[in-house]
């Protein structure tokens, strides 16, 4: 009796091509193609919808694209995001505050601090994972939450950072017209998510990719995988922190929300929603989910959670690859068939 | 022997419980430099325990592993890896998104810093195209080199778990039942595969099929109930009364 020579797979061929896009995705015009129409579609945008709500839209996107990096491509669902985006819009509104410096310079400050911040607690959460990480990491953001609550002096406490300025070397029309502050601090978001995919697309993203799906396997082939997770964990941090220190600008007020856990929750939930590993995700989950709420509150309607709850069930049963996971998926299919 | 010459491995009474069970117990191993020593016994002898144990995936209660005269007790797999000793799964343990080529890419950066650079394009890993094509030449899978491993059939996943070990060019290899499960020529090529690759390498492996262990070991040691029972050539091991009685006696002419 010899044991059966060849086992083939269960993965229909289609499902594998699918997948392993994953690692390779946009070669070729496909890529060039998404880039433009996503350009066009971010400089558009404050046409679209109104400008601070696109700003929210590309902020919150940032964030998104920045969990993902943890969510889909590391394998770590972190769940204290907020404490970087959240300690990010403090610092770059308290340096806006205190130095006058143009806005930008506010920003990388918030963003240098929340990767500063992000150094200690990854140490101390990476050697965990699964339910054990979310939670450790969920932990660290309410410590924060409760610490910027405390100390009011600094940061004005329930009542929030009031007046934060938009510098901008004197032009006037970026530090007062929404619409102009758009295209400002547009290329700060566009630089967050170059970064991102350059990352994910690097001999480091490589190693991600494979400590997320075999992280015994990526040891044994001599990667220290806890240094890698904390690297990516600083890196996350220090984009999500770019994204909150924008909105803390465009909103000029810095809310005690940023850090609660609830913002980390609404960060997993547009990723989720959009299509973990795919960085393209979180952006149309931020433009979905921003642009609903914003449309249910001038509407009146006060339930937003419900309905961005059920939205998250529907798709979480429904299309579990997310928005724009299932868009690929289809589209590798359709491409597959025609060969 | 008490001389550390030619001793590419070595164990001192290595121990590991696990909750009051002894999996190993006071394990006495010494591996010659350049030599193909095979681990054999009974389900539950040990064997994997003691690769675990050897390749830092489990920490030792006692005793001390030593690396051609270093001491590498209690360091973790990454650093044992960097260390020069590769192992191989028994379970096929594989990046199912990626391709082999992607696969042996990943293990050739491995022992560098490269793999940190999240500012460079993934391109620089075009680097090893010439060493990725002699790799997959060499364990029979250029065809492949470009499919998702998880549509690779059986035999080509174990071929590229041996690529993988290979591609790391260690000084010790460790391959944890490198035919389990393959058929009759699949187990012949994996033979003749590894005979090539262990030139100039030690290796170390486990394996249940005696034709295997009989081919390939110039040393066997067995084990049972996590304790070496008998340890010398192939013959000697065979016609070793108590190895009969424990092991050989039941399985070797089935």
């Amino acid at each position: 009796m010899t044991a059966p020579t060849t086992t083939t797979s269960v993965l229909p061929d289609a499902s594998a091509k699918e997948v392993h896009a994953a690692i390779t995705e946009g070669r070729g015009w496909t890529r060039w193609a998404l880039l433009a129409v996503g350009l066009v579609a971010a400089l558009a945008l404050p046409w679209i919808v109104y400008p601070p709500i696109a700003m929210d839209i590309a902020a919150i996107a940032l964030f998104a694209v920045a969990l993902d990096i943890l969510l889909g491509y590391t394998g770590l669902l972190s769940f204290g995001q907020a404490a970087f985006w959240g300690s990010s819009a403090y610092v770059t509104g308290l340096v806006a505050i205190h130095y006058g410096v143009p806005f930008p310079v506010a920003v990388l400050a918030g963003a240098l601090f929340a990767m500063a911040l992000a150094v200690p607690i990854g140490y101390l959460s990476v050697r965990r994972s699964g339910i054990y990480f979310a939670m450790v990491t969920l932990a660290f953001a309410q410590m924060l939450y409760f610490l910027a609550n405390k100390w009011s002096d600094v940061t004005g406490g329930e009542n929030g950072l009031q007046a934060v300025p938009k510098n901008f070397f004197g032009i006037e029309l970026v530090e007062t017209d929404a619409f102009y502050f758009y295209y400002a601090a547009l290329p700060i978001i566009l630089f967050g998510m170059w970064a991102a995919w350059r990352i994910v697309h690097s001999p480091f993203g490589r190693v991600l990719v494979a400590i997320r799906d075999n992280a015994p396997r990526a040891r044994a082939l001599g990667y220290d995988v806890e240094r890698y997770k904390l690297i990516a964990f600083v890196l996350s941090a220090g984009l999500s922190g770019l994204g909150g220190g924008v909105f803390a600008i465009s909103h000029g007020f810095v809310a005690l929300g940023e850090l609660h856990w609830t913002t980390s929750g609404e960060a997993v939930l547009i990723t989720v929603l959009g299509g973990i590993g795919t960085l393209w995700g979180g952006i149309v989950g931020a433009l979905v989910v921003v642009t609903m709420s914003d449309q249910l509150t001038s509407s009146g309607f006060d339930g937003i959670g419900i309905i961005t709850g059920s939205v998250f069930i529907v798709v979480v049963l429904l299309f579990r690859r997310g928005i724009w996971g299932t868009g690929r998926h289809a589209w590798f299919r359709w491409r597959a068939r025609r060969q | 022997m008490t001389t550390t010459h030619g001793v590419a491995l070595r164990t001192v009474s290595l121990t590991k419980q696990f909750r009051g069970f002894t999996a190993v117990r006071s394990v006495d191993l010494e591996v010659a430099q350049g030599g193909v020593h095979a681990l054999v016994g009974p389900n539950g002898a040990g064997k994997t325990t003691l690769f675990n144990l050897l390749t830092g995936f489990l920490r030792p209660s006692d005793g001390t592993i030593v690396v051609f005269g270093e001491d590498v007790t209690g360091l973790p797999p990454e650093k044992i890896a960097r260390k020069g000793v590769a192992r191989s799964f028994q379970i096929t343990s594989l990046f199912e998104n990626m391709t082999p080529r992607e696969h042996v890419e990943l293990a050739l950066q491995g022992g560098s810093s490269q793999g940190l650079r999240f500012w460079r394009s993934e391109r620089l890993l075009r680097r090893y195209r010439p060493d990725v094509d002699d790799l997959l030449d060499r364990v029979g899978l250029s065809a492949q080199a470009d499919r998702p491993s998880g549509l690779l059939a059986y035999g080509q996943k174990r071929a590229l778990e041996l690529a993988l070990v290979l591609a790391l060019d260690p000084k010790v290899m460790l391959l944890d039942e490198p035919t389990a499960g393959m058929g009759i020529e699949d187990v012949d090529r994996t033979v003749e595969l590894i005979r090539s690759i262990s030139a100039g390498r030690t290796v170390v492996f486990v394996d249940h099929n005696m034709h295997v262990v009989g081919s390939l070991a110039d040393r066997v040691t067995v084990l049972q109930q996590g304790e070496i029972l008998a340890e010398g050539t192939y013959d000697d091991v065979r016609r070793d009364a108590r190895v009969v009685t424990a092991y050989l006696g039941e399985s070797h002419d089935a």
